[in-house]
């Protein structure tokens, strides 16, 4: 019976297009509203990288003001390390499986074709980076320890760069300029673009592109590069010092440190190390407040970042009361349809009909109905992405209707509509047809 | 076939109530051909309503084809409706955007049967009103007539043992009213039961039997007495 209700119901569609397309125009409004906001909301509560997120920490020692207020989580303490202390975790013997100290650099990259220099963001960072974060590697391959310990001139570089330079091919062996400096390219990253940039959640946005190019650390800072992104300091500078060598002897904080630990037993021995460690430096006349050191697993430190904001989340519960007012609207205008064909229901019942095959018959034109609102909702949502794409940049990656996202919006829309028709199919359904026979 | 005793129905709102049938008693045999005259709002379509299952009684009891039908849910009510029970009706009530084999196969489709089934009793049927070449006309695109033989196809095509035309010729002229009511004898000669109402004295009397509904009560006629020398209704039917 159901493809013979489908056919009914879209020959009723038929009968009253007006009423039929204020209907899925109603329900396109709600959902499209509602799938833009969700699946922004979606993309930026995601795990950046699943099969990994429970076992990478990202590391917070508290070096802060004594007269600063008191610590009562890790959202209290500075979520960067002093490069000092990124140092000294690094080069320690750590129950850790892998570690990474890094800061966001940038640099001119001027061409060897001529085109035009440009700027990038650079990552200077340590060898292990690459497997901690399961970097995809399209040529080549990272750098080694030796190359961090020699302070080597290697990079690694992005495939949009690579695309940009070499025009695609294997560029592992060839040069790229940074400002006044050469750096032998080891490897070349494929698409990589965790979703938000967890590694760093606050240089240029928790959303910004992965970076091009990937440098020793060292060799950043003997460049110098300096930091690119938030550097806070609670004590001011040695100005008799070069402004980089002055902020990597500071107690300033503008580098990220990532752990890889593989079990919560490695990953106790490595806080109560940490704790070790902050004793130390608390006996050594640093560290003045209280012992305050957390590791944070992937999604707990989205979470202390605060990368989904309370706008995000007040903006889904808008779009949601909007899609509930065009739910609302949409019973309405069932109403008027489905009584109004009272003649056709009296007909079908008088010939045998049941209220429940009339009910179902009625719930699946709601159904198709859905349906239509569903797909126009998708292409109001993909206009809605459009424009916060156009609006704000660094979206970039939160504006794209995956399959999921799709197939959620019809599923949302048949559900806003069956929800919607339930009460006028009853109504109908329960029609005494005796009277309204006589007026057909 | 048809067996109502002592059938009463009441209609209330809040502020009347309205006796449609009183103690109304009637025995209809397979196989008989009764036409229902009586007024305007003597209650012939209620008790057309009652005999075809749409509405029930208030009191009283009836039994269609040796079952009591009022103890039957709406389930059950829908199935019995839709295997033994054809509809004619006055304004035909054909669905304006089916076809014609669409309109005539409404009743098989609740019926559960397969489409061969269908389409076989469908051109059975528009064969038998004279429309098989027609079937994928619009009713629009048919005369009044014509129309009426399609829904006469209708109410045929699940084979009902009991047909219940209301004023089947009230929209058509006197030809296509003859043809009709030519058909329906043709059918009821078949075999078929056929409860027919009718202000038509002249298509009361082709009946093997007329019964006159007044006040909500119906008594025998002796054959071929008009309707027209019957009584006006009185006002006791409505009490306020």
């Amino acid at each position: 019976m159901f493809s013979y209700y489908l056919r009914l119901a879209l020959a009723s569609m038929r009968r009253t297009p007006v009423l039929t397309a204020l209907m899925v125009v109603a329900l396109g409004l709600g959902i499209g509203a509602f799938m833009t906001t969700f699946t922004v909301y979606y993309l930026m509560s995601g795990d950046p990288i699943p099969h990994k997120s429970a076992v990478l920490f990202a590391v917070q020692l508290d070096n802060w003001d004594p007269n600063s207020p008191p610590t009562e989580s890790a959202k209290d303490v500075q979520p960067q390390l002093t490069w000092q202390d990124g140092q000294n975790l690094l080069r320690a013997d750590t129950p850790a499986l892998r570690q990474a100290h890094m800061y966001a650099a940038g640099a001119i990259v001027v061409p060897e074709s001529g085109e035009p220099p440009f700027d990038e963001t650079i990552r200077a960072t340590s060898h292990q980076f690459f497997a901690m974060f399961d970097v995809p590697f399209l040529y080549g391959g990272p750098w080694d320890l030796r190359a961090d310990d020699d302070r080597a001139s290697v990079a690694v570089i992005g495939r949009e760069l690579n695309d940009k330079l070499f025009g695609g091919e294997n560029s592992v062996g060839r040069r790229i300029r940074l400002d006044d400096n050469y750096f032998e390219i080891v490897g070349v990253i494929d698409d990589w673009q965790p979703t938000p940039r967890f590694y760093h959640v606050d240089a240029g946005g928790s959303f910004a592109d992965t970076e091009q190019v990937f440098i020793p650390l060292l060799r950043a800072v003997d460049v110098p590069m300096g930091p690119r992104g938030n550097t806070n300091c609670w004590a001011p500078l040695d100005e008799s010092l070069p402004t980089l060598q002055a902020f990597l002897q500071s107690e300033c904080v503008w580098t990220q440190f990532w752990v890889e630990l593989e079990s919560p037993e490695q990953a106790a021995a490595y806080q109560d190390y940490l704790d070790n460690y902050a004793r130390e430096q608390k006996a050594a006349g640093r560290f003045p407040r209280p012992l305050n050191t957390f590791i944070s697993k992937v999604n707990e430190w989205l979470d202390v970042n605060g990368v989904v904001g309370d706008d995000n989340r007040v903006q889904l519960r808008l779009s949601f009361l909007f899609l509930l007012v065009c739910v609302l609207n949409t019973v309405g205008l069932l109403m008027a349809k489905f009584l109004g064909k009272g003649g056709e229901v009296a007909l079908r019942r008088a010939m045998g009909a049941s209220r429940g095959a009339v009910f179902a018959q009625n719930l699946v034109e709601v159904g198709a109905i859905g349906v239509l609102g569903g797909l126009s909702g998708v292409g109001i949502a993909w206009l809605g992405l459009r424009a916060v794409e156009s609006l704000y940049r660094g979206y970039q990656h939160l504006v794209h209707l995956d399959p999921l996202m799709l197939t959620t919006a019809v599923s949302l829309s048949v559900a806003a509509a069956i929800a919607a028709g339930l009460y006028p199919v009853w109504r109908v359904s329960r029609l005494a047809p005796a009277g309204l026979l006589k007026t057909q | 076939m048809l067996k109502m005793s002592d059938v009463g129905k009441v209609y209330r709102t809040e502020l009347v109530e309205t006796h449609a049938l009183r103690d109304l008693n009637l025995h209809v045999d397979e196989g008989e051909f009764v036409a229902v005259t009586g007024p305007s709002g003597s209650g012939k379509t209620t008790f057309l309503n009652i005999a075809g299952l749409l509405e029930s009684p208030s009191s009283g009891r009836y039994e269609l084809d040796g079952t009591d039908v009022s103890r039957l849910n709406d389930r059950q009510r829908s199935r019995f409706r839709n295997e033994k029970v054809g509809f004619i009706f006055q304004s035909f009530n054909l669905i304006p955007d089916l076809s014609l084999a669409d309109n005539v196969e409404v009743p098989l489709r609740y019926r559960g049967w397969s489409g061969v089934e269908r389409r076989r009793a469908v051109g059975e049927m528009l064969d038998l009103v004279g429309l098989g070449s027609r079937q994928g006309y619009l009713p629009s695109q048919l005369s009044g007539g014509q129309q009426q033989r399609v829904a006469i196809a209708r109410a045929l095509a699940g084979k009902p043992r009991f047909l219940l035309a209301d004023e089947p010729t009230g929209n058509l002229d006197s030809e296509m009213a003859a043809q009709v009511m030519a058909l329906l004898e043709e059918i009821n000669r078949s075999g078929t039961t056929i409860v027919m109402v009718t202000h038509d004295p002249d298509l009361a009397a082709r009946a093997d039997r007329n019964i006159h509904i007044l006040d909500g009560r119906a008594s025998d006629l002796p054959l071929g007495l008009s309707a027209k020398v019957m009584p006006l209704p009185t006002r006791e039917a409505a009490r306020v």
